[in-house]
């Protein structure tokens, strides 16, 4: 079956969910990835949303935002935004997805404001994407791929990542791990356990490495196993297309 | 006490130019529009908004220039991305400059609690390795029993809380269920609060349910029968979340001059939520309802 780009992060995603993980979901591609991955292979991860929404299994029906109805009818548990900060901030949170405009080397991510043609571009702010960059025991970036989104510093540190390096989240006392993976549009990238530096490790299907290099801001570090991303499965395709039966997010 | 109220008369009695109002605090679900569309209406100017997340309520009060300042995690449109006007706003300060008080979800929810348990402020691990985090709102701290380095948050006390819930009595004694953002804090840090709601019940449907009675009467000030009165934004077994609406909005507020005839569609052109309510039409509004119900069974309280 052929897939879509869409389909491909999407399934990429499903893939970081480990069986029993509590994680903290976010909107559109993470969240059909967390379906995917309770259909597949971590049928009791836990999903968790900052309104307070706590679900092990998806919504009704398809959704916007997180408090719409299909999402709060039949949870587990609502309750407050401080009752899953709570959860978060006392490390009971394995894994949350984030993404945004900007992202450097280390992963620190940028939605406070970027220059477009030498005038500033304001952007929401953080939500709770620097909740979840500090206090998440790992995170995963979803990137669209483009130069002007992968600077090699960003303008502003909304959600930190790897700071500037080897060492730099213990220095600050940041109590989550930081990001572990970043999918993008062209590939997905891992991180230097000393280092801390954003790496490629995979491309996607029909994608070079010079034009991943052509689009990201810093003279990109290859994995050793550098290879092509695992096509999604007949199987993984068909759960996606269970959630997103008409591809309002993976078309 | 009876503080029920039309809509007009909370507004116009209980927010003055200059204060501070937390609105929205269920995050995207039970946010008061048509409270929002009163101050418009009323030209309150000057507002401190103050909420993590707003959907587009922040925006649309500031591009009709009531807003002087914002405390706030994001502001913008959750399902169409930016806010058109908070843009122009911070870029081009039109219709007037615009300051922010640059805070995460999680930092409006304890500065609120901080406030609703009296104190200065509360400590977090959150948001340390943040640029905003170094703003005066935030201040390093040393924890006196570990050595461990926090963040103090500065308390958020709103001079009114605006809130919408499923049902209350006259007193303001409210019911609400479903995901609760931090509705429950902004009414216990407000020295005021104006309750919009669904329904108006009696005080003994209050009294079936204590663990739901979430906001007590004596934090109310007023209570005002609003029903859709958080649309386009869901309420949890009254409302559906119109999405269109805030496609359309997205598109209409493009511009500045496209936003205003936008609020004069559906804001100024009305004479209040009643008229609102009409100009969405009657098919609208039917679409917007949930067919037939999903009951939480009664528990028992006996003694």
């Amino acid at each position: 079956m052929k897939h879509t780009l869409r389909e491909l992060m999407v399934v990429a995603a499903a893939r970081e969910i480990r069986d029993g993980e509590r994680v903290f979901v976010g909107m559109r591609l993470p969240l059909l990835g967390f379906a995917v991955a309770k259909e597949i292979h971590a049928p009791n991860a836990v999903g968790i949303f900052e309104n307070g929404v706590i679900r092990d299994w998806p919504a009704l029906d398809s959704i916007f935002t997180m408090s719409d109805p299909p999402n709060v009818a039949r949870a587990l548990y609502c309750g407050s935004l401080l009752d899953v900060m709570g959860l978060l901030q006392s490390g009971r949170v394995e894994l949350g997805f984030i993404g945004g405009a900007e992202v450097d080397r280390f992963g620190n991510l940028n939605t406070h404001w970027v220059e477009e043609n030498g005038k500033r571009v304001r952007l929401p702010g953080s939500g709770g994407a620097a909740d979840i960059a500090t206090l998440a025991g790992r995170c995963i970036i979803i990137m669209n791929h483009e130069k002007r989104r992968f600077p090699s510093r960003v303008r502003f540190i909304t959600s930190p990542g790897h700071g500037e390096g080897s060492g730099w989240r213990a220095a600050m006392q940041l109590p989550g791990g930081g990001p572990s993976r970043v999918i993008t549009s062209l590939g997905l990238f891992s991180f230097d356990p000393v280092s801390r530096e954003m790496i490629l490790s995979s491309y996607h299907p029909g994608v070079a490495v010079e034009e991943i290099q052509s689009q990201t801001g810093w003279p990109l570090r290859l994995a050793g196993d550098l290879r092509e991303t695992a096509v999604p499965s007949a199987e993984e395709l068909a759960a996606v297309r269970k959630y997103d039966p008409r591809g309002v997010w993976t078309s | 006490m009876n503080k029920v109220c039309s809509l007009q008369e909370a507004i116009s009695k209980e927010i003055h130019d200059g204060m501070s109002v937390a609105m929205g605090c269920g995050l995207e679900s039970l946010i008061p529009f048509a409270a929002g569309y009163e101050l418009i209406r009323q030209k309150k100017r000057d507002l401190t908004l103050i909420a993590p997340i707003s959907d587009i309520q922040f925006d649309q009060l500031i591009g009709a220039g009531c807003v002087k300042k914002v405390i706030a995690a994001w502001v913008g449109n959750v399902a169409a991305g930016l806010g058109h006007n908070f843009r122009r706003a911070m870029e081009e300060g039109i219709p007037r400059k615009l300051e922010v008080e640059e805070h995460s979800n999680f930092t409006i929810g304890l500065g609120l609690r901080a406030a609703a348990m009296g104190l200065p402020f509360l400590p977090t691990r959150t948001a340390r390795g943040s640029d905003f985090s170094t703003d005066e709102q935030f201040r390093p701290l040393v924890c006196p029993f570990t050595g461990q380095e926090l963040l103090a948050v500065r308390a958020i006390a709103p001079d009114v809380s605006i809130l919408h819930v499923q049902r209350a009595d006259q007193e303001g004694n409210a019911h609400l269920w479903g995901n609760l953002g931090v509705v429950v804090e902004a009414a216990a840090a407000a020295k005021k609060v104006i309750l919009t709601c669904e329904e108006i019940v009696e005080r003994e449907l209050i009294l079936s349910d204590p663990n739901r009675t979430l906001i007590q009467g004596f934090f109310v000030s007023s209570v005002v029968h609003a029903p859709l009165g958080s649309h386009p934004s869901p309420t949890q077994g009254y409302a559906r979340r119109d999405d269109d609406f805030y496609f359309d909005y997205h598109k209409e507020s493009r511009t500045h001059e496209g936003f205003e005839r936008w609020l004069d569609k559906w804001v100024l052109g009305v004479k209040d939520h009643r008229g609102f309510l009409a100009a969405l039409g009657e098919e609208r509004v039917h679409r917007l309802k949930p067919e037939g119900n999903l009951f939480s069974p009664p528990v028992s309280f006996n003694i």
